[in-house]
């Protein structure tokens, strides 16, 4: 009896093998058709900063590290074959793979890592460096030889072996970028899966297999076809028509459920936590708001929980997080967020709280214009929903929804009173996600206008951690004190869906729609 | 006649200087720039030097009066600048999309002249009857029904009836004729119905008006026959105003089909329009503008010489 049960166990889990085996064998060719609800402006990596960008472009190019999707947030090398980390945190150094070639046949090389981190750290006249302040600390970038490339930093940087994974650091040719540095901004000529074919502007782009890619036997797709579509319903109409197989950006839970009640088994939903927020944002220097009194019963107001529960059912938010995003290893635990102030869940308490404060801050009747991005998801439901919270203890908010220029201007400018803001980043990590939250003249992504020494402090002593014990605390230290001022406050996490059609294989969602999108290991189950 | 033309065409000059002059102003009036759109709208971290770099890049550091004449200087060359948010001349930037949007304006106007002309007529010569009543509910319904909802319903109909949608890529008529209908049959019909149901109207009120002309009446008692009076005497007459109106929505369709566009995803002038006004890329919108006003003023001149052409009592000095 028992030698039978073995028997069939083992045939199951051979068949189940076999059945595993079958279905994950990538199958080759195929062109991936997919959307991207807006367009790049130019094509250089170093000075973009939309996901529009990096779905239509990444696929071109190769960065030293990237994300490996399926086992987010763990890194494996791209460019890089391997790489050691001093135990100073000081020096890092990157053996390249052998075999790598550009588009036009050339060979590359690690004067090619060095011309691109060059450019970024100090781009050349007319060049625009997003990120160059994430590498402020490197002093010295070496080249003993063709193959190895050496960072030295000035200090040690928790988030710098991740950092050299971004999406955006695009390797270049050193030849192309000595002939003119602007040469990315309207050629393509990288390492990765997929050469350029085209781009029709305002309608599509293409991209075709790289034959003498570095893996061999990737890309399994031909190529790809992008296709801008900037209407929400269009895009959701191609989807449904089979036009394009998939977005990867994210839909709405009302299109999410409209395509899966269209398409039945046809298509699969992922659905995973996100790396974006959005954050109230007082204007410290328009009272009442220089008060850290008021702006934290604002905070008080604020039903989270609930509205979390209810906002996911209409909008692609879900989760209910402090500076961090919910789920990450660094992010503060439920038990941690409801010791902070506007976190608990007996609203009814708070919002006593709330009124409590107001009252001891002399502040009756509050009245203020509240900013927000006329992009209708999230911020208009999202805006909504916190003016309604508000109303809760009496306060009245005009809702002022503006387009995106605009609005970028008013909390730029100081010209708001409170808006919603967001915070969006490419990966988990606290020196991008707390850069929001420090002083204004550290951060220029500060819109609160204002001076916090300790927060900075605080800042600098997680990003300098060299043990993650260390940098937990101070990271709850600076999570604490933010969130008491209040300057700024997280609303709800956001929640990413996609939906693809069951064909389209290979592809992980990550909680960024930054990554994972050179589609090298895409394939079409055709 | 020759001179009338020539006279008309150079007081394009100073119509296009004024209309050049105020987008200039009203573009600048807005707050924000293009820069601080292209560099921190998604979040970007960037320091006050940089931004500054990138407007003197784009010639945003100039003053006001230096930009109008760098700008009206290259215009009077052929030079419509390179656009601020892509870097690619203006000029090839409009003209991918030019044919595009042409070829749904002529196909929408040749839809609704087909359809509005004999409906308006048969209405008039009908009025008061069920024939007149029909065509007046559809004139009616189609200025009700927007053209951008006419075409999603369209849409919604083909994709729940044939699980398909019209191309999402534009190819030229002679590379592709059936692939180029499959994609502009749908917005040339959402907005030609409409575009018909205004010119109908015009059509009916016309003709109704003519045919209780005293030279109407005479020709009758002539004893010319009715289709004769009709087509030779009513019809000629009654078609200038026509005229006015279809050459007049005609040149609003170029730039106009703002929504119907976004709708069908056709990568066409409205929605250009509307994405360089949203990123205030300057040149381009600049562009746009003169391009339309231009557009308009000349569709203008030729349904004014189309008037003396159909009219032999109308001559121009």
């Amino acid at each position: 009896m028992l030698r039978i049960a073995t028997l069939a166990v083992a045939l199951a889990a051979a068949s189940a093998l076999a059945t595993t085996a079958t279905a994950e064998a990538p199958k080759k060719g195929g062109v991936l058709k997919f959307a991207v609800s807006a367009e790049p402006p130019n094509y250089d990596c170093h000075g973009a900063t939309s996901f529009a960008f990096i779905h239509p472009v990444r696929p071109h190019y190769s960065t030293l590290l990237k994300f490996d999707a399926p086992k987010y947030p763990k890194i494996k090398g791209d460019l890089a074959d391997s790489w050691t980390v001093t135990e100073d945190g000081l020096t890092y150094t990157f053996k390249l793979r052998q075999n790598v070639k550009f588009h036009d046949g050339s060979p590359l090389t690690s004067a090619d890592v060095k011309a691109s981190y060059e450019r970024i750290l100090n781009p050349p006249q007319g060049v625009v460096s997003i990120r160059k302040a994430a590498y402020a600390d490197i002093t010295a970038i070496e080249t003993p030889d063709a193959h190895t490339v050496i960072f030295k930093l000035k200090a040690p940087n928790a988030a710098m072996l991740a950092n050299f994974a971004s999406p955006w650091d695009c390797i270049y040719s050193a030849a192309k970028l000595k002939q003119d540095p602007r040469f990315p901004e309207k050629n393509i000529l990288g390492t990765g899966p997929f050469k350029f074919v085209e781009h029709a502007a305002g309608s599509h782009w293409v991209g075709e297999r790289f034959a003498d890619y570095y893996e061999p036997g990737k890309p399994y797709l031909d190529g790809f076809r992008a296709f801008f579509i900037t209407n929400t319903a269009a895009r959701v109409n191609a989807l449904q028509a089979g036009e394009v197989l998939t977005e990867f950006r994210g839909h709405s839970p009302a299109d999410r459920d409209k395509l899966t009640k269209a398409l039945g088994d046809k298509v699969e939903v992922l659905e995973s936590a996100w790396v974006c927020s959005l954050v109230v944002t007082f204007n410290t220097q328009k009272k009442p708001f220089d008060d850290a009194r008021v702006r934290r019963a604002l905070s008080f107001a604020i039903d989270r929980w609930k509205g979390a529960e209810a906002l996911s059912k209409i909008a692609l938010v879900r989760h209910v997080g402090g500076l961090l995003r919910p789920g990450y290893e660094l992010a503060a635990n439920e038990v941690e967020l409801a010791k902070l102030p506007g976190w608990g869940k007996d609203i009814a308490k708070a919002r006593a709280e709330a009124k409590r404060l107001l009252q001891e801050a002399g502040v009756k009747d509050l009245k203020f214009k509240f900013t927000n991005r006329n992009i209708p998801m999230p911020y208009t439901p999202v805006g909504i929903f916190l003016i309604n919270e508000w109303r809760q203890i009496g306060v009245q908010v005009e809702h002022e929804q503006l387009e995106t220029r605009l609005y970028t201007n008013a909390l730029r400018s100081g010209n708001y009173e409170a808006g919603l803001d967001f915070n969006c980043d490419f990966m988990d990590e606290p020196n991008l996600q707390l850069i929001k939250y420090i002083s204004a003249d550290k951060s220029s992504i500060n819109f609160g206008r204002y001076t916090d020494r300790k927060l900075d402090e605080l800042y600098e002593k997680q990003a300098r951690a060299t043990n993650a014990k260390d940098r937990a605390r101070f990271i709850r230290e600076f999570e604490a004190h933010a969130l008491q001022q209040a300057y700024t406050f997280p609303t709800i996490w956001w929640h990413r869906i996609i939906v693809q059609w069951k064909q389209l294989k290979g592809w992980d969602i990550t909680p960024s729609h930054y990554l994972n999108q050179d589609l090298a290991d895409v394939w079409l189950n055709q | 006649m020759l001179r009338y033309t020539a006279k008309r065409i150079l007081l394009m000059i100073p119509t296009l200087i004024g209309v050049a002059i105020l987008v200039f102003i009203l573009l600048r009036l807005a707050p924000g720039d293009i820069v601080e759109l292209k560099l921190l709208a998604e979040g970007g971290q960037v320091s006050p030097e940089a931004l500054a770099a990138e407007r003197a890049r784009l010639g945003l550091d100039k003053s006001y009066w230096l930009q109008f004449v760098d700008w009206i200087s290259g215009l009077f060359v052929g030079d419509f600048g390179i656009s601020m948010w892509t870097g690619r001349p203006v000029i090839d930037e409009i003209a991918s999309r030019l044919e595009l949007s042409l070829q749904v304006a002529i196909m929408a106007t040749i839809l609704a002249t087909a359809i509005a002309v004999p409906l308006g007529t048969l209405a008039a010569l009908f009025k008061d009857t069920w024939i007149d009543h029909v065509v007046r509910v559809f004139a009616i319904a189609g200025l009700a029904v927007p053209s951008f909802w006419l075409g999603m319903l369209f849409i919604m109909g083909l994709l729940l009836t044939f699980n398909w949608i019209p191309p999402l890529t534009y190819t030229p008529i002679y590379k592709d004729p059936l692939g180029n209908l499959a994609q502009l049959i749908w917005p040339a019909l959402a907005v030609g119905y409409r575009y018909s149901a205004v010119a109908a109207r015009m059509t009916r009120s016309t003709v109704i008006e003519v045919l209780h002309e005293d030279y109407i009446r005479t020709a009758r008692a002539k004893g010319v026959y009715e289709r004769l009076v009709v087509a030779r005497h009513a019809m000629r007459n009654a078609l200038l105003p026509v005229i006015t109106v279809i050459g007049l929505e005609f040149a609003f369709l170029i730039g106009g089909l703002v929504v119907t566009e976004q709708v069908f995803n056709l990568n066409g002038i409205g929605k250009l329009f509307v994405q360089t006004v949203t990123r205030g890329d300057y040149t381009m919108v600049q562009a746009l503008v003169m391009l339309i006003a231009a557009f308009f003023i000349v569709i203008n001149l030729l349904v004014d010489l189309l008037y003396a052409a159909l009219d032999p009592r109308i001559r121009y000095k």
